[in-house]
């Protein structure tokens, strides 16, 4: 009979209590934003400034030096190596996203609407991942013994007849480095078209049909309009890991080839950080200005 | 315009599974019909076969004289409108209209002015501009109307379309609904679960259950002579009780209480609900059986009963009809 009489007294009085304790909202907000901008703080925001930083310093054969000079972005927009990489880059960067969006957009159509049963649907989409279980350079390099001179490709195709003598082409030039970008990249296509696509009603499909429209037609007025968000989000994903990339150009040109990532490194190499941190500043701001125009065309808001 | 539509032995199987077995019917051009049953009976997987958006297995489906079994949806002449309406989002309600004219090659201009008509047609020419998401469900299903009416089909093919409204506004559409048919002279086929939607639409009802058409009917018809066991309880108001000289399906507003000599079945009271123009009473009687009657408010508190209470029940031989299953 006590405890009952008790309970509503002391209950009344813990919000009280607690209410005693508590912090304004908005700072419990804040607290909780804390830990994930602290992270990005420490790990993104604050090495893109230093790197900022450096790329106004001044550099010797031998030294570095702290100042505040143009220098190194001056050299960088006077030479004309600057605007061909430059160029390579954007080249990779648009045949690449050409062909991983092609591919990827029929391996996510044949998933979404072809497959009938989930099971199979997940089954596929593993397989897909398969290749994600090496490690990238691996996957790279897996391509040398295969495009090479005396290699499968060529000698295949010497026993059908195809050709008389191996093709040249096929390794250690703009072919196999784009070849390599897409089997790399393409999955990074797929999941995020797969993904809207999946979320596509239906009866859209069935209405479409029902008004008279044809395979191709409900395919290009109805699939793609709805299916833009997954592959703005797939085109930014391509986008910015080719233009980053260094390696699978050096691997794969036979350090031929060059991208802006390949001039970074370059530079890193011979221990000339400022102007290496001036490429990757006018590399950052490049990549920025290709998403931010991305943006203006499609909302990627609703499918994050 | 003649546009009969017969369902010749129709059946649907997925695998072993018979969703619907050889069902025979001749929908009257320019009627309302509806197509009622319990969810897994195969009314919607039928009218999905008559649109055209599941294969049948056997059987034929004749539009006008045609046979249309195995046309594409957009060339049998008919156009549906789907359970969730399925507006293409990415489009303006004016586009999502004249999609269908687009399709065909039809030009801007002509599209805009048919879409206009068409909206007009359903009270909407004024919010074409607006995307499907920025309308109420009612506006929405308006819309959904008119994509489905521009197409000029002989029979709209309706599956479900008042499920996703709310109460108040499901009365007020279902009234749009038939003075649009109405007005149009299309035959509308009307898929539902529910019996009162049915038989405020419909000039003919189809019940259907376990893939079959358990009875077919004008809506009066159904609910006064219900001739299976089935059919009685879907549609409601009715009591199957099981006498001596078989099944019989009863009104529960056609029994009165009696005492016991003049009763010809006598319980006991076990619930009685005030549904203010009505009372309803349950009693318990021979065989376990429980018997639903329905009292006006003038009758029950002019002889108020208490819960408990022997009773007796009286009803004229003509309202009890004797059910085949």
């Amino acid at each position: 009979m006590t405890a009952e009489t008790d309970t509503p007294t002391a209950s009344s009085a813990a919000p009280a209590a607690r209410a005693g304790r508590r912090l304004p909202a908005a700072m419990v907000a804040w607290f909780q934003a804390a830990p994930l901008a602290l992270v990005l703080g420490a790990f993104l925001v604050l090495p893109i400034i230093m790197i900022v930083i450096v790329s106004f310093w001044g550099a010797t054969e031998y030294s570095i030096y702290p100042a505040f000079q143009f220098d190194n972005y001056e050299f960088l927009f006077s030479s004309p190596v600057t605007y061909k990489v430059f160029f390579n880059t954007f080249k990779y960067a648009l045949i690449t996203w050409a062909a991983t969006l092609l591919i990827g957009f029929t391996v996510a159509y044949f998933l979404a609407f072809h497959v009938r049963s989930l099971t199979w649907q997940i089954a596929l989409f593993l397989l897909c991942t398969i290749p994600f279980w090496t490690s990238n350079i691996i996957r790279m390099i897996s391509w040398i013994p295969f495009l090479g001179r005396n290699g499968i490709a060529n000698s295949t195709l010497i026993s059908w007849g195809v050709i008389d003598e191996p093709l040249e082409w096929l390794l250690f030039s703009d072919f196999s480095v784009i070849l390599a970008f897409v089997h790399l990249y393409t999955l990074f296509m797929v999941v995020p078209i797969f993904n809207t696509m999946m979320r596509i009603d239906r009866s859209l499909i069935e209405a479409s049909y029902d008004a008279g429209a044809t395979g191709w037609q409900t395919l290009w007025h109805v699939i793609v309009p709805l299916t833009k968000p997954g592959i703005m989000i797939g085109t930014i994903f391509v986008i910015t890991l080719v233009m980053g990339d260094f390696i699978t150009v050096r691997f794969m040109s036979g350090s031929q080839s060059a991208n802006v990532g390949r001039l970074i490194s370059n530079d890193i190499g011979l221990l000339q950080y400022p102007s290496a941190a001036a490429t990757a500043v006018v590399l950052l701001v490049t990549v920025l200005l290709v998403i931010g125009i991305l943006l203006r065309f499609v909302d990627i808001r609703k499918e994050l | 315009m003649k546009s009969d539509l017969k369902l010749v032995n129709v059946t649907k199987r997925y695998g072993e599974t018979v969703a619907v077995k050889s069902i025979n019917h001749h929908f009257r051009s320019g009627s309302y019909a509806c197509l009622l049953g319990p969810s897994g009976c195969g009314k919607s997987t039928t009218l999905r076969m008559i649109a055209g958006h599941e294969s049948v297995s056997d059987g034929s489906i004749v539009l006008d004289g045609r046979d249309v079994s195995y046309l594409p949806p957009a060339k049998r002449g008919t156009a549906m409108m789907f359970q969730s309406y399925a507006l293409f989002p990415h489009l303006s309600v004016a586009d999502n209209v004249s999609f269908s004219l687009k399709m065909k090659g039809v030009d801007a201009t002509k599209r805009r002015t048919r879409a206009m008509e068409m909206l007009e047609l359903v009270d909407m020419a004024k919010l074409g501009d607006r995307l499907p998401a920025q309308l109420s469900g009612g506006q929405q299903q308006r819309v959904a109307l008119a994509r489905a009416l521009i197409t000029e089909p002989q029979v709209l093919l309706l599956d479900e379309p008042l499920s996703a409204l709310d109460p108040f506004l499901r009365i007020r559409m279902r009234a749009e609904l038939k003075k649009l048919q109405r007005e149009t002279g299309i035959t509308f086929i009307h898929v539902t679960h529910g019996q009162d939607e049915a038989l405020a639409l419909a000039d003919e009802i189809v019940v259907m259950n376990n893939a079959v058409i358990e009875q077919a009917g004008p809506a009066r018809e159904i609910f006064d002579a219900p001739r299976t066991a089935f059919v009685a309880k879907f549609i409601g108001a009715h009591n199957v009780i099981a006498l001596p000289e078989g099944k019989v399906a009863l009104r529960s507003d056609a029994i009165q209480l009696t005492d016991a000599q003049a009763a010809q079945l006598s319980g006991r009271i076990t619930a009685i609900e005030y549904q203010g123009t009505h009372v309803a009473l349950t009693a318990m009687v021979a065989g376990e059986q429980e018997v639903t009657v329905l009292l006006t408010d003038k009758e029950f508190f002019g002889a108020p009963k208490e819960t408990g209470e022997a009773i007796g029940l009286a009803w004229d031989a003509r309202s009890a009809h004797t059910l085949s299953a």
